[in-house]
């Protein structure tokens, strides 16, 4: 026996707010398509608060000895800033561009569980919600995004900041595992008629290795979540070393999932490059076995490194060296990708449109955060330069130049799809170069700061030389970047009102997506046509020369 | 340029083999990875304008990989890992040079909300932030933590090392050069993490000997009025409980160790100069001074804070 209960079929593709039913649709929509894009809207939002923070901070240290802030509300700010870009703007981005696209372009018409899905964005959007009501319930979390311990004890900390952090991050990792477990029944159940595997378009199989990071490091960050709750809120000591407890526990069990969460928000990005890239190159992925399998290589390596994180606590040579090691060898699988989409624009017909622009630069920008992460798993490095504004340049160059870039790639490349209107390549391209300007502008001085002896999570500094201008360079473009920000949504309004209607396929792009209109009816296909390669909409405007007669396609 | 040259010498200088090594490590990889970041853009940069788009040109010729060159693009990153990850052990084994198991620290260093507690046991010498050390000697460092993780780290003297509540860490610190080096925790440690300065003045034999003498001194008693005064008020306003200051009944270590104050240059972790107006605004309103510090406001009156900083002033 089984019940069912009787859902109406949603007939619009995107119900309006105001109409009668509009609001009500929304809220408990089980469909992928809405739900991907009020993940989308919900990280535009939470961006948007994110860098209020950092201008926030960026004023604040625009001179030295400033007292624009006190530093308590300078601790709070960046702590926030950190927990927002991390868990309420990349995370919710990545999840919600996968949601919505997975399964279009594995040619399914919902994910597996529909209500999980559903599940999955409110239970992040409400422990959003709830870390930021923390600012009116008597302070928010001041110990940091990764609030060790035993800072983050209620003895060193006694506001309820920690408590809000810990329950929402709780809340959002329960959600974010939901999200997981769909993609990856999804991608193995839902596939397309003769879609094996194999013939996954590259970010579908980015998102689904993710995912089983996802499975794996977050049930580990809710493990340790509840102890420093229970620590926190009846008074056990699992972090305390004065009772008994270990500190050092903390950081391994927060750094275990730690890594691999910054493989979780680059992973999706990789897919995203590994899509734009070819279609705007007018050429196959180049070497696809060699980035799917080095997908891999990365995510089960991942697990293996996290005490990169910990080489200044002092726990010796030999278990300094293991985890160099490991920490090194990551940067081959990901040096084949850099290669491997270098190469496949090799011998290409590049056509420069806004989100093409946004992946080359994501090669660029990338690459230098993936040098200077492999500066911290040279031990004797980090020993210089850990916990110093170097290292803020590092994640800023790999979660905006990576996560963030392709972000942007995505949104350019996919918006047609799902809105059935195209973004404006001439705001577009302003934004472009504003935003990549200014980024390189704020960031680049962050690795001379930190080589000046800047340590990173200070509200203010001696006036000593250099500081102070390098400071107030940063703070200007940062500023900058800002208005790039601006560009980007009043490009989304303005093409969602005067864009040039996009049709169903407007890169003459290869994957399924592309097959149904832009966008899709809330039924995403009527028939899935079956799949005999990797570029099934090349195959069917190539009758002539399709993918799958190839012989030798290396 | 020669102001370039400065700017980029003063970066890496280094006044310790420790620090040296580091550097050169630092320096040799910047080489590799610059090489790296210029091949990449360079490579971005010439395909884009090389293989732009022209009007109306048919599909480019669909190539799928290429094993070999995708292996060498595997390979040569692995040697060159390899060769670092080489570089990396012998570097970290030149830096935490192997020492007796009972061999007795000659520093030991507590870490603090938001100060530094520096002793040197073969002296039985206690000061707080100012680490005095004689040039050209190694001395071994014990490195603790009272309170929360905090970092110890001076960029021309060495590695940092994390001071960890329940953790003992040991390291090397040494100067080849007499000088003034600074440095800071480099551990977010709460609300005056920023605030939490280091400051080494490394000496000769002879100036350290002389330094450490004065230190072992008790401070005489003061002679005039306004200073006996203070003297009385610190024991009375509960300064003591908190506060050494040796030959006197104060013999708390939970604050600075205030024997020879006066002779410090800076106050507060390096957050102030150390001067007459600061120690007043100081003692007047401390949490308007260094918000979130653990010494409390004692709502002195203004007689009291001339008295108090006049004895304090003359710990020299």
């Amino acid at each position: 026996m089984s019940y069912s209960l009787e859902i109406p079929e949603s007939v619009n593709s995107f119900p309006k707010i105001r109409s009668t039913n509009g609001f009500l649709e929304w809220i408990s929509t089980v469909d992928h398509k809405l739900i991907g894009i009020m993940y989308l809207w919900s990280a535009l939002f939470f961006l948007i608060i994110g860098f209020a923070e950092a201008m926030l901070m960026r004023i604040q240290l625009a001179q030295p000895q400033n007292s624009f802030l006190t530093p308590e509300a300078y601790n709070q700010i960046f702590t926030m800033h950190g927990t927002t870009m991390i868990f309420l703007v990349l995370t919710p981005m990545l999840i919600g561009f996968a949601t919505y696209l997975l399964p279009l372009m594995i040619g399914a018409n919902e994910m597996a569980y529909p209500r999980l899905n559903a599940f999955s964005f409110w239970m992040f959007f409400f422990g959003g919600l709830l870390l930021y009501f923390s600012f009116l319930a008597g302070g928010a979390p001041n110990v940091g995004w990764f609030s060790y311990a035993p800072l983050s004890e209620k003895f060193y900390s006694i506001t309820p900041g920690v408590d809000y952090w810990a329950m929402s991050i709780l809340i959002m990792g329960i959600g974010t595992i939901g999200a997981g477990l769909n993609f990856v029944v999804t991608t193995l159940t839902m596939r397309a008629p003769g879609l094996s595997l194999t013939k996954l378009p590259l970010f579908v199989w980015m998102v689904f290795v993710n995912a089983f990071l996802i499975l794996a490091a977050f049930p580990v960050l809710n493990a340790g979540l509840v102890m420093i709750l229970i620590d926190r809120l009846l008074n056990a000591h699992f972090f305390l070393a004065a009772t008994g407890g270990s500190a050092v526990i903390w950081q391994h069990v927060f750094w275990t999932f730690g890594h691999p969460e910054v493989y979780i928000l680059a992973l999706p990005a990789f897919g995203i490059a590994s899509e734009v890239i070819p279609v705007f190159s007018r050429k196959p992925i180049f070497g696809y076995e060699f980035v799917a399998a080095s997908t891999v290589a990365i995510a089960l390596l991942s697990f293996g490194v996290w005490a990169h994180h910990m080489f200044a606590v002092g726990l010796g040579t030999t278990f300094n060296a293991f985890f160099a090691a490991s920490s090194m060898l990551i940067a081959v699988p990901t040096g084949v990708k850099i290669f491997n989409w270098i190469a496949t624009m090799w011998g290409g017909s590049i056509q420069f449109k806004t989100s093409m622009l946004f992946a080359m630069a994501f090669l660029i920008e990338f690459t230098i955060g993936g040098l200077s992460g492999v500066g911290f798993a040279i031990v004797p490095i980090d020993w210089r330069l850990t916990d110093t504004y170097f290292v803020v340049a590092h994640i800023h160059y790999v979660f905006i130049g990576a996560s963030l870039f392709c972000g942007f790639a995505a949104a350019y490349y996919w918006f047609p799809k799902i809105t059935g209107k195209m973004l404006s390549e001439k705001i577009g391209k302003l934004h472009f170069w504003v935003f990549v300007i200014s980024f390189n502008c704020t960031f680049f001085v962050f690795h001379i700061l930190g080589l000046l002896g800047m340590p990173r999570r200070v509200f203010t500094y001696p006036d000593l030389p250099y500081l102070g201008s390098l400071n107030m360079f940063s703070t200007i473009s940062a500023a900058v970047l800002g208005i790039s920000f601006l560009m980007f949504i009043w490009n989304i309004f303005y093409s969602l009102k005067y864009g040039e209607d996009a049709g169903d396929n407007p890169w003459n792009a290869w994957t399924l997506e592309w097959l149904t209109s832009s966008p899709p009816k809330p039924k995403n296909f009527n028939i899935v046509p079956f799949v005999k390669s990797r570029r099934p909409l090349w195959d069917l405007n190539h009758p002539e020369d399709p993918d799958w007669k190839r012989k030798n396609k290396k | 340029m020669q102001q370039f040259v400065n700017f980029f010498t003063n970066l890496f200088s280094s006044a310790s083999s420790e620090a040296y090594n580091i550097n050169t490590l630092f320096l040799r990889y910047m080489i590799l990875a610059g090489f790296i970041v210029l091949l990449v853009t360079s490579l971005v940069i010439i395909g884009a304008f090389k293989y732009r788009a022209k009007k109306n040109t048919k599909e480019p010729e669909q190539v799928f990989g290429n094993q070999k060159l995708e292996l060498t693009w595997t390979v040569l990153p692995l040697l060159a890992v390899t060769f670092f990850f080489f570089l990396t052990v012998k570097t970290m084994s030149e830096i935490n040079r192997p020492f007796q198991k009972n061999e007795k620290p000659d520093i030991v260093i507590i870490a603090h909300q938001w100060w530094w507690d520096m002793r040197y046991p073969k002296y039985n010498v206690e000061t707080a932030n100012e680490l005095h050390i004689p040039v050209g000697k190694n001395l071994l460092t014990r490195i603790e933590s009272a309170d929360v993780i905090h970092d110890w780290w001076v960029p021309e003297l060495g590695r940092k090392i994390d001071a960890v509540p329940g953790r003992i860490n040991y390291t090397w610190i040494d100067a080849d050069k007499p000088g003034v080096y600074s440095g800071t925790c480099s551990e977010y440690c709460g609300a005056q993490h920023a605030w939490m300065r280091i400051r080494v003045v490394a000496e000769s034999q002879n100036d350290f000997n002389n330094w450490i003498k004065a230190q072992q001194k008790i401070p005489s008693f003061p002679k005039d009025s306004t200073a006996i005064k203070g003297a009385e008020l610190f024991q009375t306003k509960t300064c003591a409980n908190c506060h050494y200051i040796s030959g006197t009944p104060a013999d708390a270590s939970i604050g600075p160790n205030l024997t020879h104050f006066a002779s410090r240059k800076t106050m507060l972790s390096g957050m102030l100069t150390n001067t007459d107006k600061n120690l007043k605004r100081w003692l007047k309103d401390p949490q308007k001074v260094k918000r979130g510090a653990h010494m409390p406001d004692f709502l002195l009156s203004k007689k009291e804070v001339n008295e108090l900083a006049s004895y304090i002033e003359g710990l020299k």
